[in-house]
């Protein structure tokens, strides 16, 4: 299947066009509906964060999302010229602090890992961001 | 555009929020809305009916977590009713059913909170 390419601005409005964006694709390449699910929900929180720390919330930054299928992979590469980004640094998601804090943090990148295969992110300072999602057809979730 | 509204119905002192379409981040404002016009109303027994919800991510999860101590601190809650598993899935994956109570169906999450007024008196 040919990839395929999204451009949109940083703004949260267009996150529901990102997750049927996602949708259309994998459902034409046989995903089930409960993996199209996860992945809309790993593609929304990657967004998610790009707008509110990559671009800190500034409506016209680009996010270039990317998705394609080979050997019964499907792999979204999701660019941003925001902020570096340094995953290290997010801390793993503890509901007792957030609890104490009134926030999450960290709950994004943490559905990402758990509900892809992979993930993997590039970061050059000053020049993009880079996350890559991967998702085999054949994968239990 | 995927959309997302709620609607409050009172119940005795029980106010009940209805949950229809996307919660995400671009959403997640109406809900903050709905929770600090209960607050401050005084009205801290919250039920949250998830019946029509179709999406949640984490931006949506977070509303609750701001809230939540507010509200206990008043003596009050907000009890979560009638999920699909698709959205219990999310809480679940995350370990809020530790801190947040889950029921079934509106009726039982109303009860409980009346169980608690009768134990009080």
């Amino acid at each position: 299947m040919k990839e395929k390419e999204l451009q949109v601005k940083s703004r949260t409005e267009n996150l529901s066009k990102i997750r049927e964006f996602i949708q259309d694709y994998a459902s034409s390449v046989g995903f089930d509906q409960e993996a199209i699910d996860n992945m809309m929900l790993a593609v929304d929180e990657a967004c998610t964060n790009i707008i509110k720390h990559a671009y800190k919330s500034y409506p016209d930054g680009e996010i270039v999302i990317k998705i394609s299928y080979k050997e019964k992979k499907l792999t979204i590469n999701i660019i941003d010229f925001g902020k570096a980004f340094h995953p290290e640094s997010i801390p793993e998601p503890n509901i007792q602090e957030y609890y104490k804090q009134h926030r999450v943090g960290g709950l994004g990148m943490y559905l990402m890992k758990t509900l892809m295969d992979e993930v993997k992110y590039i970061s050059i300072p000053g020049k993009y961001n880079q996350v890559f999602l991967t998702k085999s057809l054949n994968s239990s979730h | 555009m995927a959309e997302f509204n709620t609607s409050v119905k009172d119940q005795g002192d029980v106010s009940i929020v209805y949950l229809n379409g996307y919660l995400d981040a671009h959403t997640a404002s109406v809900l903050e809305n709905n929770f600090s016009e209960l607050i401050s109303k005084d009205k801290y027994k919250i039920v949250v009916n998830f019946k029509d919800l179709q999406y949640i991510s984490s931006a949506g999860l977070g509303v609750f977590m701001a809230f939540i101590e507010k509200i206990r601190e008043n003596n009050g809650d907000i009890k979560l009713t009638s999920m699909s598993d698709k959205v219990y899935n999310i809480f679940d994956l995350l370990g809020f059913p530790l801190l947040y109570e889950i029921y079934r169906s509106e009726e039982e999450a109303v009860k409980k909170f009346e169980e608690i007024k009768k134990l009080e008196k």
